[in-house]
């Protein structure tokens, strides 16, 4: 690493289960250079400062969504977040909020992951096609409809941006309801009754009170706030349709 | 054995910490001026409705310092919260395709102002007749 003489004070918020009973802040002086994401300062005080320290992190390139974090308050992603955008001032970093701490910036994520679950976040169609039918062809239309909501990467920056989410965790919140809405807006997908319960439950699309937050931090412009308040219209529809139509307009 | 003791954070003051949270939590207050102006104004059809004397009696009111402040506040609160919901309403309706190509949100955000400076027009000329 090139010292150009330039050092960052950050400071972290820790968690140590084992030996404290609450989060307690630790400032680590971070020699830096332009080019570092604080990704990379918190590698630097891992291999040389305090080996201690505990974080997530994969690819370092924004695709695996492992290393978000609260950086001065605002939920990103570490990789993507440059030191120098700090300097001279100092740091502040915690795990991402709403979320239980595991350990120092490690956040437990089952219940994310259990809701995520709970959406079967896959194709499912109407009629299977076999090999020799061929693939499902789709027009480029019918792929605009759900592609900005396919870029979701899982990384719960729109959860620790979610006062709803926060306050009632039963809420289903904004990631799930993308990706919800991205296999329900499919034109290869015929499950939407199915998600179309998590949708209309009260800790579905309900709990949402269009803070908006989520939307602004996604780190790929997936806007979850669009795909929970479009949902909101389809839950009202399916709401009015079920009332005209007890038995699904069958007889 | 299970050794995971996992730590949860308090919520208290969280609006306060994000200027995003407090544009939210002032988008939300708008409500309570709404609300009482619709109970003036239910107040006015009341009087109206019992008679000249109590009707001109509600207006005299209205031209109270206090009234018209009550007045211009609400009329600030109603206006910034119609500007947070023309912002949010791409994010409600589908997508919009015009001859194969999706409506730019912006479009559907400007389109609401014009219709609405329309209707207001419209308003305008019947009530004063011109």
């Amino acid at each position: 690493m090139a010292d150009n003489g330039k050092k960052i004070d950050i400071e972290v918020l820790r968690y140590r289960p084992e030996q404290e009973m609450e989060p307690v802040l630790q400032t680590y002086t971070v020699p830096f250079t332009d080019d570092m994401s604080v990704l990379q300062g918190l590698q630097h005080i891992k291999d040389h400062l305090d080996g201690s320290l505990s974080f997530r992190w994969s690819c370092r390139m924004a695709i695996c969504g492992s290393c978000g974090m609260m950086l001065n308050g605002i939920p990103k992603l570490s990789c993507k977040t440059f030191l120098s955008d700090y300097y001279p001032g100092k740091l502040h970093i915690e795990p991402l909020k709403h979320f239980p701490i595991e350990r120092d910036l490690v956040v437990d994520a089952s219940d994310f992951i259990s809701k995520l679950e709970g959406i079967k976040p896959y194709i499912i169609p109407k009629e299977p096609r076999t090999l020799e039918q061929g693939e499902y062809l789709q027009s480029p239309k019918q792929l605009e409809k759900y592609e900005q909501f396919s870029s979701c990467i899982n990384c719960l920056l729109c959860y620790a941006a979610c006062p709803q989410y926060g306050l009632d965790q039963k809420f289903t919140g904004p990631g799930v309801l993308a990706l919800l809405q991205r296999y329900n807006a499919d034109s290869r997908d015929d499950a939407r009754s199915d998600r179309m319960e998590v949708v209309n439950a009260d800790d579905g699309v309900w709990g949402c009170t269009l803070v908006g937050y989520c939307s602004e931090v996604c780190p790929k412009q997936v806007d979850p706030a669009a795909a929970v308040n479009k949902n909101k219209v389809n839950s009202t529809m399916d709401y009015f349709f079920r009332f005209l139509f007890p038995r699904g307009g069958k007889s | 054995m299970n050794t995971r003791k996992s730590y949860i954070r308090p919520m208290e003051g969280w609006w306060l910490k994000n200027p995003f949270y407090i544009r939210y939590m002032i988008r939300e207050a708008t409500s309570i001026f709404v609300g009482i102006y619709a109970l003036v104004l239910l107040t006015g059809l009341v009087s109206l409705s019992c008679g000249e004397a109590s009707y001109n009696n509600w207006l005299v009111a209205m031209t109270n310092p206090i009234a018209i402040l009550f007045h211009l506040i609400a009329l600030a609160a109603v206006i910034y919260h119609t500007i947070t919901w023309f912002a949010v309403a791409p994010k409600v309706v589908s997508p919009l395709f015009i001859a194969g190509t999706r409506v730019p949100d912006m479009f559907i955000v400007a389109a609401q102002y014009v219709i609405a400076i329309l209707l207001y027009l419209i308003l305008f000329a019947m009530v004063w007749k011109v």
